[in-house]
């Protein structure tokens, strides 16, 4: 095999602002906190940062989603660029880092700032959270034929996907819920998670439902947040003041058909395609990894994770979490070791990536997963998906 | 019908013959007569055999519950909830499916595999929206 192009690229430096609920904060403002963190953290000044990118850009977006343009940030940052980039559509939020690591490959830039900006909590602080298309007359796209319908969250998309999959392979709510209460033990030992408290069975059973089988737990919680990364060039890596992550390959394949309704097998998603895609560009195996960082906008998306990456088979993620003691701290698999975005706060897939970095660094005290040597980040849920393999 | 406000679904020009179809009482798809694909949602070409003389055609509204979900959570200031989203698979063509709300039906009697038939709601001069109830077996 041809070594992949990502390998020319690591992640040099990770930061984050205040995370929290209705912070108050402009988004600018902590995307500028979590970007200086992330530039001192590669050993870096502004001025070496010769590239930006970010998801998803000024786009339309619920309240609070989409955090600033890059124009804002490279602006408040005072610096030029080489190479820039900003998009909504690839493979998971996640998809400006991979994008980076190639501009960093091809020589565009050796040092480029990736974040992602949320404040859907200050946002929501008036209103309430609100369904997407909520007080429009009309809906145009995809929408049209969903949110006519009331199916105005991704919360009632990702329900109809889950209950087919405890229809087809016997999964349980209890299953749901491992994911929930390990990503809160986890996040107890994250001084940064939102929700710390412990959380039990009982606590799970008894919250209100949102879209069954989908309950207040299994959904993740709105935060102001922003993380940011640095993608570097391999070559720099010497320079660093810690060790380097590197970037051992990514997943970006989408297959048929990426419509939410209309996907052939909706006990999957866009995240098995890219997990293919993933390993088909390494020598690693799932056996190999030592930590998952997998995307829980909603439980149920960890469990399709764990499917497309193989750590189980197909229709046996509810088993394989069940009790939670195999995906918890200590186990063979530590799972969502910062809280995930159902404890941590939902930082749209920048949380696990920035996890994964600082668990292979060891840099994470309390929660370390010991000797870390690969961590899998998987981002995204429905059609849309990507991931990334971390090596120390 | 509903409990809640219903948006709009846009007249645009790939799918307003879908709203209209169902404003007249029938349920239509676009339909590849080359490899007798039925194309949803509406695509300029099809997607199987990319030939673009794409015919409409209308299917007997009859399908199987694929999976549901009871919607507690407004999503708005005052939306009337529990409601039922449904997604319903076609009798005429494997993972052809609409996502719906089923209706005439009380919440226990939910489950996959449901046989459920089309009803339409009609919510202007131009679109109704196809919605599904429950249909006894084998007729």
């Amino acid at each position: 095999m041809t070594e992949p192009l990502e390998r020319r690229a690591i992640l040099s430096g990770v930061g984050q602002s205040a995370i929290g609920r209705r912070l108050f904060r402009d988004d600018l403002d902590l995307t500028c906190e979590a970007a200086l963190r992330a530039i001192a953290d590669a050993g870096l000044r502004p001025d070496d940062i010769d590239g930006i990118a970010a998801y998803p850009g000024p786009v339309q977006g619920g309240p609070g989603f989409s955090g600033p343009g890059i124009y804002e940030v490279q602006d408040a940052l005072g610096i030029e660029v080489r190479w820039h980039l900003s998009g909504l559509e690839g493979p998971g939020q996640i998809m400006p880092v991979i994008a980076a690591c190639f501009a960093v490959a091809a020589g565009l830039a050796r040092h480029v700032l990736v974040y992602r900006t949320v404040t859907e909590s200050t946002a929501a602080a008036d209103t309430g959270r609100r369904g997407i298309g909520a007080g429009s007359a009309e809906i145009r796209g995809f929408g049209a034929f969903l949110i006519p319908f009331g199916a105005m969250s991704a919360a009632n998309w990702l329900a109809l996907y889950a209950r087919r999959h405890m229809h087809e392979y016997g999964t349980k709510r209890e299953h749901l819920a491992a994911i929930a209460l390990t990503d809160r033990r986890h996040a107890a030992l994250n001084p940064a998670a939102v929700y710390r408290e412990p959380l039990t069975m009982e606590d799970y059973f008894a919250a209100r439902m949102v879209s069954d089988p989908f309950c207040l737990y299994d959904c993740d919680v709105p935060v102001d947040g922003s993380t940011a990364v640095v993608v570097s060039t391999a070559d720099a890596a010497g320079d660093l003041p810690h060790p380097p992550v590197r970037v051992n390959a990514v997943g970006t394949a989408l297959g048929k058909r990426p419509v939410w309704d209309q996907w052939p097998d909706i006990t999957t998603m866009a995240a098995r395609d890219a997990a293919r895609h993933m390993w088909s560009r390494t020598e690693l195996r799932p056996a190999d990894v030592d930590t998952a960082q997998l995307y829980d906008g909603f439980s149920f998306l960890t469990l399709v994770w764990l499917e497309a990456l193989g750590f189980c088979g197909k229709g046996e993620s509810g088993p394989f979490v069940e009790g939670g003691s195999r995906i918890a701290l200590g186990g063979e698999l530590p799972l969502n070791t910062w809280g995930g975005q159902l404890s941590g706060g939902r930082l749209h897939g920048f949380g696990f990536l920035a996890e994964a970095c600082r668990q292979l660094r060891g840099e994470c005290g309390e929660r370390q997963v010991p000797d870390c040597e690969v961590a899998v980040v998987g981002v995204g849920g429905g059609p849309v998906g990507g991931c990334m393999l971390l090596t120390r | 019908m509903a409990g809640f406000f219903r948006p709009l679904p846009a007249l645009e020009p790939l799918t307003a013959p879908f709203w209209r179809a169902c404003r007249a009482g029938r349920l239509e798809f676009l339909h590849c007569p080359r490899c007798s694909y039925f194309v949803h949602p509406p695509r300029p070409i099809c997607p199987r055999c990319r030939q673009g003389e794409l015919e409409r055609r209308a299917v007997s509204g009859r399908g199987v519950l694929y999976s549901y979900t009871v919607n507690h959570k407004a999503w708005y200031p005052g939306q009337e909830v529990p409601y039922v989203i449904g997604l319903v698979e076609l009798a005429e063509q494997e993972g052809l499916r609409l996502t719906t709300n089923i209706v005439n039906c009380p919440p226990e009697r939910l489950r996959i595999g449901l046989p459920v038939r089309v009803v339409f709601e009609v919510l202007n001069d131009e679109v109704a929206l196809p919605l599904f109830e429950p249909a006894e077996e084998g007729r």
